[in-house]
């Protein structure tokens, strides 16, 4: 969005032109900078630009005065103020007078690139036509959905009709589904894609911790709490908030939640100041919430208000034709990842994969492929690689190689096999634990 | 990327292993060699007592002033809690297109959240705020693909949410940049 959007910061302190300047540039502006306000007008006068951000104290001509001559220059100009505290009465005259906004000094880092969003998108919109914007795109950013089947194509295009739209949505499917990559993909393929995604997952915090995570807190609400801190709520302003494993919390959070949604604001904890956010909300679950109604552990006027729209995602077992495509898939990212030559897959293998369950859905075909590579001979995928491709020999003698196996196998497991980690609590290299989990025949499928 | 030296430049101390771990990542991203050094800046020369913050403006022109035979680009590496004048706070910036860049694990620590200390998730979180910043110097601009380590994040939770690799689209803009 920002591509063509230009910026021209004035201000006469060259540490701070040289910050925003930097900081716009990474964020892909075209960026020019004055060091007043006569240099700013003359630059003005030789080229248009979308954003201008000038302090409104600067010797010479102050701001508001430049402000006014741009205005009558090119009204179309977004002028944002800066300002020191001391000098907000002067900003709010600068808004009477037309100004888009100002921002006190020093600001968020937040603060300062939702504004300028805010107002790049107030451009981009202006610019894009009706026709443009009604045209169905193409879906962006869902390399990572992989699959032709049938039940796959049904999700895709449930995914592109509710984007547009600013509907609640529930993504339901077993665990491993990939049920945080739809989310992503209604967030990032939706107009408020220039706008923060932000994720919780809400089974993974106890009620306490998981309400100010949601809500944030005020400086010394609770032992520990060093700073003001922003919710998930308040950080999904303009964007998307996405609640996962939204079964899981408790009545009184729902009751909140409830609040949330119907008011669109919410209270830090320890604060007192009602802050509200704009925000489109989507959960996933692998519970059958409306079992839960009836049965009277999720609320039902909680649950109408989220389920609006309802997106189930097969399991993998349902879509067996997907499997060599999404083989493939991680074949080329673990092998890009580890900087190794693509291998391929032995027939019998492919077909042991086919055949199998996967109660552990794409996230365990995922792991086998991370896996077969890390242990394979470097070019082909062999039955023995798989996890499913051997007999277990159980002894009944703990062996000192068992128990060891056992630890490597819990540590991995606890890393999520990232070797690098895992290898780092092991105290050992990278090597001996690829070595070792060779000569244990470990795998993330089974444990 | 080859012709590329990168040098970690270490101001305090860091927990042995944690440095080398972070080079070893940082080489595998850029294709390039990376070293870790420790700095003797005294870091007392950047306090701004009404802020009880270290500028991070000026130490970003300190780096990028110190010679350093062998290596294209530095990266300044801090426990303290940097900012810059516009801004409260700051995890790290970097040159565009430049030689240096600078980064600080202190806002990433759970702790300063009133959560328990990850020393797992620090590592990952310093990790990508570094790769992020070298890829600045290497002329990449925030990126919209949602798990590339270049979107832009203002808040450990951003962090959290891209991984700590270059998407294809930002990993062809460098080797475009770099013929
Ligand atoms: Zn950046
Ligand atoms: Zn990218």
């Amino acid at each position: 969005m920002s591509k063509n959007i230009s910026i021209l910061i004035v201000d006469d302190e060259e540490s701070v032109r040289d910050s925003l300047y930097n900081w716009f540039i990474e964020d892909g502006y075209r960026v020019e900078c004055a060091g007043n306000a006569k240099e700013a007008l003359s630059i003005i006068e030789s080229r248009e630009f979308d954003i201008v951000l000038a302090d409104i104290k600067m010797p010479g001509m102050d701001g508001l005065e430049m402000h006014r001559r741009i205005k009558a220059q090119n009204k179309e100009t977004i002028v944002i103020v800066m300002t020191a505290f001391a000098s907000v009465d002067t900003a709010v005259q600068a808004l009477k007078d037309g100004a888009y906004d100002y921002i006190t000094k020093p600001f968020d880092p937040d603060d300062l690139s939702h504004l300028v969003r805010n107002a790049a998108k107030q451009i981009t919109l202006k610019a894009e036509n009706e026709a443009l914007r009604n045209k169905m795109n193409e879906l962006e950013n869902v390399e990572d959905i992989v699959g032709k089947s049938e039940g796959m194509l049904k999700v895709l295009k449930e995914v592109k009709s509710v984007a547009q739209s600013n509907s609640s949505v529930i993504i339901s499917g077993e665990s491993g589904t990939g049920k945080e990559l739809i989310a992503r993909a209604i967030h990032f393929n939706s107009p408020r894609r220039y706008f923060p995604l932000v994720s919780v997952h809400c089974g993974a915090l106890t009620e306490s911790l998981l309400e100010s995570e949601l809500f944030g807190h005020e400086k010394g609400a609770f032992t520990g709490a060093m700073y003001n801190r922003k919710g998930r709520f308040e950080m999904a302003d303009g964007g998307t908030i996405f609640l996962d494993e939204i079964a899981t919390i408790s009545a009184k959070t729902q009751v909140e939640l409830l609040r949330v949604l119907e008011s669109k604001s919410f209270i830090r904890v320890g604060g007192n100041k009602e802050i509200s956010s704009d925000f489109r909300v989507i959960c996933a679950t692998n519970k059958d919430l409306k079992k839960m109604v009836e049965n009277g552990t999720f609320r039902e006027d909680l649950f109408y208000r989220l389920n609006v729209v309802n997106i189930n995602i097969p399991p993998l077992r349902e879509r067996v034709e997907d499997i060599p495509m999404l083989m493939n898939h991680f074949i080329i990212k673990y092998c890009t990842a580890m900087s190794r030559d693509m291998v391929t897959i032995e027939p019998a293998a492919l077909k042991r994969l086919e055949e199998f369950e996967f109660p552990g859905n794409v996230r365990e075909l995922e792991n086998m492929i991370e896996r077969a590579i890390v242990i394979g001979n470097g070019k082909e995928i062999r039955l023995a690689d798989l996890p499913m491709g051997k007999d277990i020999i159980y002894s009944s003698v703990e062996s000192l190689d068992d128990l060891e196996k056992k630890y490597i196998l819990q540590i991995l497991n606890k890393y999520d096999w990232n070797i690098t980690r895992s290898a780092k609590a092991l105290k050992v290299d990278r090597v001996t634990l690829y070595n070792k989990i060779k000569k244990y025949d470990l795998s993330t499928g089974k444990s | 990327m080859d012709k590329h030296n990168i040098i970690l430049i270490a101001h305090g101390q860091f927990e042995s292993g944690f440095l080398s771990e972070i080079a070893e990542e940082v080489a595998l991203e850029y294709n390039c060699s990376v070293a870790v050094q420790e700095s003797q800046l005294d870091l007392m020369n950047f306090y701004e007592p009404t802020r009880r913050q270290y500028d991070g403006y000026k130490l970003l022109k300190e780096i990028d002033g110190m010679n350093i035979a062998g290596y294209t680009k530095k990266i300044g590496l801090f426990r303290v809690d940097l900012f810059i004048p516009i801004l409260t706070y700051i995890f790290g910036q970097a040159f565009f297109k430049g030689n240096s860049g600078i980064a600080s694990l202190y806002r990433l620590k759970n702790e300063q959240y009133g959560m328990k200390p990850d020393q797992d998730l620090l590592f990952h979180r310093f990790r990508k705020v570094i790769i992020h910043e070298i890829g600045h110097t290497f002329g990449l601009i925030h990126c919209h693909v949602p798990n590339c380590v270049m979107r832009s994040s203002t808040y450990v939770e951003d962090i959290d949410q891209k991984r700590h690799h270059l998407c294809c689209n930002c990993r062809s803009i460098i080797a475009v940049n770099e013929e």
